[in-house]
């Protein structure tokens, strides 16, 4: 069997707030494959970026706390590290890159300075010199001119922006990449830009890759394998090909209807009816039930199984218990 | 002939910045059919929420005029302008940032009901807040509720609500679901497009978002730094793109399915700043096809095909003998 770069198991996150815990996370699974890439899709507040927060150890505590699972990254278990170690690990062994590049980059020091710096937090023995002068690769490897290295954050575009994100944190060859939705604030041909040089850095570089984002298109872009999140769990998983074109939970279902389809202009859309469970509640059935076409009483009653239709496909939901039960289809 | 409720001829905006004139609209014109939907595209800075804002004159327009019901709104007083934005209503992108939050969602529905003394009666007034919120889909028991303590999609329904308060005939949608998560995006698509139905409303809806603008306009315009470079029945402009902006960014969205796609075009760099334009073809630092003729003058929106407008240099020979040129 491959080797898993990152595996999560059973993980509890909540935030203890004066207006009650929110449960961000509740009973994550989730396992990538060294090399390939994981879209963790799903809508504000399903528990994507806590999550992803939850594997370089940065969930703001208080309020938050990881209740308890384990998570191992390249075999190494993260929850007992001390800071110490944490420390080593971030940047070198794991990034990660925000949806804000504005607010990612320090806007008192050249970005040059910027990549630098995360070099020789790593490497101590590294001289100034050398690690401007890998800076220097970095941004070009990114597609920026190296003469920029001495500029600063804002005298340069977002798209620009993002890219000294990206020169940052693959600056130490890291194994592990998470993108927390690395394009939403960009302008779709920038997204393009962007997207496709995290394609090749990829290939160049070997890296493994979360993805979190809210954008199905971006998934089939760029991903090996895709997670559902809904209330702080998967509610499906598989290979683009599973989910896409065998799609079997009625969220992932409902998620494709919402979208404008761009070949068939007329279609009315069948958004999923209403809103975002409240994280503060913990339902005893299926979070979803509320919303979904399909729940019936037992979906309200008892939490959903588990049921795996392949070695790389599965799904949380009751009713496929019933051997004949099928989703409507999508248009 | 067709119906049209507004028309928009050359119509600019410019702004003095210490660095030099900032065109934000230049020249653009347009016009919209009464009953249907003109969706306005483009990039952040191409100028599509100036050219909505100046329509309403919510910023005064430099130069141009908007024909609407076939008077020129640019001509007359403010006082005059205000009777008539009971006709002429705009939805923000931003929700919660187009309110009072110290008012409740009922003071804010009836606020403009109101202030344009459409009835003075207190009852009445309830009585036609309580509908407008049973329109747009918000649950009586939220009527004292404060928008703070509502998501973003309820916020955007006090919003649609407000502007169809006065019974308006045209509303300019400014990204109205770009802040929206896609299941909440699609109810509210839904919701205007049914009002849309119901009251023979007409939309100008400005979007960056490619798939929602082709799902909801019948025509199309494309905008590229402040000028409209393709114009185009939705299905058309989708079908058959000429113009090389609007093929990159038709190429740019990233589509839901694994099927294999067709290539992607890359375009060099990002947008020119606004200010101090030469005079040449916008698109033509980023144009792949750039040549000598794109950098002498700025080309004009002619008619391609019935209804179809492209402006593009490379345009006026080729298009009559070869299509694929691009």
């Amino acid at each position: 069997m491959s080797e898993k770069i990152v595996e999560i198991k059973d993980l509890y996150v909540d935030y203890e707030t004066d207006d009650g815990i929110v449960h961000a996370v509740n009973g994550m699974n989730l396992s990538l494959e060294k090399g390939k890439s994981l879209g963790l899709v799903g809508e504000t507040g399903a528990g994507k970026t806590t999550t992803a927060l939850s594997i370089m150890r940065l969930i703001p505590d208080p309020p938050g706390v990881i209740k308890k699972g384990s998570i191992m990254v390249d075999g190494k278990d993260i929850l007992s590290m001390s800071i110490k170690e944490i420390r080593a690990l971030r940047g070198k062994y794991v990034s990660m890159i925000f949806q804000d590049p504005m607010t990612s980059l320090n806007p008192a020091i050249t970005v040059g300075e910027q990549i630098a710096e995360v070099l020789r937090e790593h490497d101590r023995k590294m001289s100034k010199s050398e690690s401007m002068k890998r800076a220097e690769e970095m941004l070009r490897t990114v597609g920026i001119a190296e003469d920029r290295i001495h500029d600063y954050a804002h005298q340069f575009s977002g798209g620009m922006r993002q890219r000294v994100v990206i020169a940052i944190a693959l600056a130490c060859n890291p194994q592990l990449l998470i993108a927390d939705e690395p394009t939403t604030a960009l302008d779709v041909t920038i997204q393009a830009q962007i997207l496709e040089t995290m394609k090749e850095l990829r290939k160049k570089f070997g890296t493994s890759l979360i993805m979190i984002t809210h954008d199905l298109g971006i998934v089939a872009e760029i991903c090996d394998e895709v997670s559902v999140v809904y209330g702080g769990r998967v509610v499906e998983h598989g290979t683009l090909e599973d989910v896409f074109n065998n799609t079997k939970h009625p969220y992932t279902e409902g998620l494709f209807n919402s979208l404008p389809n761009i070949n068939n202009r007329t279609a009315m859309l069948r958004p999923i009816p209403g809103l975002m469970l409240d994280p503060t509640e913990d339902p005893p059935g299926c979070p979803f039930a509320p919303r979904c076409a399909y729940a019936t009483s037992e979906c309200e009653k008892s939490k959903p199984p588990l049921i795996t239709f392949s070695d790389t496909h599965y799904v949380e939901c009751h009713r496929y218990k019933e051997p004949d039960f099928k989703l409507q289809g999508r248009d | 002939m067709a119906d049209n409720i507004l028309e928009v001829r050359g119509l600019k905006k410019y702004f003095n910045t210490p660095k030099g004139q900032l065109l934000a609209v230049d020249d653009v014109s347009f016009t919209v059919e009464r009953g249907k939907t003109l969706g306005i595209v483009g990039e952040s800075g191409c100028g599509k929420s100036t050219t909505g804002r100046a329509i309403l004159r919510l910023i005064e327009p430099t130069a141009g005029e908007v024909l609407f019901e076939g008077r020129d709104i640019t001509k007359i007083s403010t006082a005059e302008m205000r009777k008539l934005r009971k006709e002429m209503q705009i939805v923000f992108q931003d929700p919660f940032s187009s309110v009072d939050p110290r008012m409740s969602v009922g003071g804010i529905i009836a606020e403009p009901i109101i202030i344009n003394k459409i009835i003075k009666d207190k009852v009445a007034i309830e009585k036609r807040v309580a509908e407008l919120m049973d329109i747009v889909g918000l649950a009586p028991r939220l009527i004292n509720s404060y928008p703070h303590e509502l998501d973003g999609g309820r916020r955007q329904r006090i919003g649609i609500a407000r502007a169809l308060a006065l019974n308006p005939k045209f509303i300019i949608c400014d990204e109205p679901v770009s802040a929206l998560d896609v299941s909440i995006q699609a109810q509210i698509l839904n919701l205007l497009k049914n009002l849309q139905k119901d009251m023979g409303l007409t939309y100008i809806f400005i979007t960056h978002n490619l798939s929602v603008v082709n799902h909801f306009s019948d025509d199309i315009a494309v905008m590229y730094l402040g000028r409209v470079i393709e114009k185009a029945p939705a299905e058309e402009l989708f079908e058959n793109p000429i113009h090389p902006y609007t093929k990159a960014l038709l190429s740019a969205i990233p589509t839901p399915d694994i099927a294999p796609k067709k290539e992607r075009i890359i375009l060099r760099g990002e947008i020119s700043s606004p200010i101090n334009l030469p005079n040449e073809c916008r698109f033509a630092p980023r144009c792949n096809f750039t040549c000598d003729k794109c950098t002498k003058g700025i080309p004009p929106l002619v008619e391609f095909s019935p209804n179809h407008f492209v402006s593009c240099a490379l345009m006026d020979e080729q298009s009559k003998t070869k299509r694929t040129v691009f």
